[in-house]
């Protein structure tokens, strides 16, 4: 035991003895209030998970179902959102394409933003040679077109939903890292890093115990402004053929699937777009709000 | 300032070296063999194997990255798979119908996005403002593919009207035609980047308002539009100006995406299609000049930045 950790407790009872006493419901209250926006990005994430968790019991009609309707049916009561070119419901699909942009979001953000903020604390702190071989290499990647990055490594790895998480998720990693590095690079010369030194802590422990608590939470932030962008990459890729393959109800897919079936079918082109652009929507309102509450100076730069 | 830019030329270098690396191996790690491409499907082992001798696929690696890059140097792109066309001579063809796209892409994201940058931000807090951060916001989330899509359907089911597809139209043979063709795609592909900067010159337009020397303009009884006019723009525009440089890594990838669906003949279709026929040398040698363009783009930026602000002094 060092005696960090007791510094740690008097600036909680400072802190505490300082501040005037809240409701932690009522200033959640009042961040609400101040951020009307952001309250509806997160209403409509929250729907949005809770359609994907329970897809199976929502859609009226099982995804491969192409007997659901006839082929290219306007809207009705049956088919809320009509049916497509071979009479599957496009509401269904809809909805099953949640779960599929949600867990292709979560899995290559959450897994991308981890390796970049090890990567990014490493690079920081570490300084030297180390930081100049991740540095270079994050230069060769950002002076790359994401989109192109991806299509490429789509195609190497092949059309599956595996490779759409692992190659959005690898295109992430550059623009983060340095993110965290910079970061890292104005933490690690604070006198509460000093201190730590001074007292002997190891490097493993300044960088675990004092400098990851403090980063972390800005990779959180970015974390969540980039599902957005993940969700928007996924269906660009399974539009261009290079992502989730066919039988799958990707909504990228189903929208290049109307758009390729002539004579056109509008509501089938126009339902499962509208359905990327409000998860879209919804994930970057929560993420504008997130970062003007926890950190103001991002503003512009994200 | 000169020895800055040395620098940058360098690292520069050194940051195209490891992307011709990194994409010369994935190539080689994708599936599928050019060989097989062009003899055909079922074709007999011999001609693969001749064709792998042609194409030079026998040699070891590091001897077909050698040759590669002293072609490239040299400013030979090697040929095409199939047509054994110079890939220099299909990008003379392709490359104005990009460049095109993007100058008017350029144009509408300046033309939308500052002014109603502007707007919003002297207008603080008011439904203008409002309505042009909801509509940023929405810009930035609504997928392009889709919006494209919907431009070319709902025309053609509703009116029966379809754009001339497939070929370009020159703007000396046909101006009225040839803005017809290339003003819908730049638009949607201006969307995204016109939010972003509408955004971006509220938020700096907003930062420089607040700060001392608009106070002082403003308390030396200067008229509000002419504290605007010359004090506060000029300053707010600086980051402005940067990230309209930055963007043209973004737009590039955007043009993929929106040559495909316009059928417009230009380089991100090119790209494309190569990669999707598994024509290593057109890919490789068109991921080199894309990260050539992007890389002097940002040095350009960069050296734009300093001259825009002299505060600002590279060592």
């Amino acid at each position: 035991m060092t005696t960090t950790p007791e510094v740690g407790t008097l600036g909680g009872d400072l802190e505490q003895a300082i501040r005037p006493r809240r409701h932690p419901l009522r200033s959640l209250a009042n961040v609400a209030r101040q951020n009307p926006l952001g309250v509806i990005g997160f209403l409509i994430i929250f729907i949005l998970a809770i359609v994907a968790i329970f897809a199976p019991l929502i859609a009226p009609f099982d995804v491969g179902d192409f007997r659901a309707g006839q082929p290219k049916e306007n809207p009705s009561w049956t088919h809320l959102f009509g049916t497509d070119g071979l009479g599957h419901d496009v509401f269904s699909r809809v909805v099953h394409g949640t779960r599929i942009s949600m867990t292709v979001a979560v899995l290559s953000v959450g897994g991308g933003t981890i390796i970049a903020t090890v990567l990014g604390i490493i690079s920081g702190y570490m300084g030297g040679i180390v930081d100049s071989a991740i540095q270079r290499i994050v230069d060769t990647a950002i002076a790359f077109p994401i989109l192109l990055l991806l299509l490429i490594l789509a195609q190497v790895l092949g059309p599956s939903m595996q490779t759409v998480i692992i190659a959005v998720g690898i295109a992430f990693i550059a623009p983060v890292t340095r993110v965290v590095r910079g970061a890292v690079l104005s933490e690690r010369n604070n006198q509460y890093v000093e201190a730590a030194r001074a007292l002997g802590a190891s490097t493993p422990r300044i960088l675990i115990h004092h400098i990851a608590p403090n980063v972390v939470a800005l990779a959180i932030i970015i974390a969540t402004t980039l599902l957005g962008t993940a969700i928007l990459a996924e269906a660009a890729l399974s539009f261009l053929g290079l992502g989730i393959p066919v039988p799958n109800p990707s909504w990228g897919t189903d929208v290049s699937l109307a758009r390729a079936s002539p004579p056109y079918h509008i509501w089938w082109a126009i339902f499962p777009g509208a359905a990327i652009s409000v998860t879209v929507l919804g994930f970057n309102l929560l993420g504008d709000a997130l970062r003007d509450i926890f950190d103001p100076r991002l503003r512009g730069r994200l | 300032m000169r020895a800055y830019i040395i620098r940058r030329l360098i690292t520069g270098i050194f940051i195209l070296f490891i992307l011709s690396v990194v994409i010369f191996v994935l190539m080689r790690l994708a599936p599928g063999d050019p060989a097989v491409l062009e003899c055909g499907l079922g074709a007999s082992p011999e001609c693969i194997e001749a064709k792998r001798e042609q194409l030079g696929l026998n040699d070891s690696w590091p001897v077909q990255y050698g040759n590669w890059i002293r072609d490239v140097s040299t400013g030979d792109l090697g040929v095409e798979a199939i047509t054994h066309r110079p890939v220099i001579d299909t990008l003379k063809d392709r490359f104005p119908v990009t460049l095109e796209l993007l100058i008017i892409t350029m144009v509408a994201t300046i033309a939308i996005g500052v002014p109603f940058g502007i707007i919003s931000a002297l207008y603080r807090n008011s439904p203008a403002d409002y309505g042009v951060r909801v509509t940023a916001v929405m810009g930035l989330s609504v997928p392009n593919f889709w919006l494209a899509t919907l431009v070319i359907i709902i025309p053609q089911e509703l009116w029966g009207y379809a754009p001339t597809f497939a070929r370009s139209i020159s703007f000396t043979d046909d101006p009225v035609g040839n803005l017809q063709q290339f003003v819908p795609p730049a638009l949607v592909l201006a969307m995204a980047s016109a939010a972003g900067i509408m955004r971006l010159t509220r938020s700096s337009l907003l930062e420089v308002m607040g700060t001392d020397y608009v106070r002082t303009a403003r308390s030396k009884g200067l008229r509000e539009s002419l504290v605007v006019s010359r004090h506060a723009l000029k300053n707010s525009m600086i980051p402005v100006v940067t990230v309209l440089g930055l963007q043209i890594a973004f737009l590039l990838g955007g043009t993929v995406i929106i040559e495909r669906i316009f059928a417009l003949p230009g380089v991100g279709l090119y790209l494309f299609e190569s990669l999707l026929s598994k024509d290593f040398q057109v890919v490789q040698s068109l991921t080199v000049l894309v990260g050539a363009v992007v890389i002097s783009m940002n040095l350009l930026v960069d050296i734009v930045y300093a001259w825009l602000d002299p505060r600002i002094r590279y060592a």
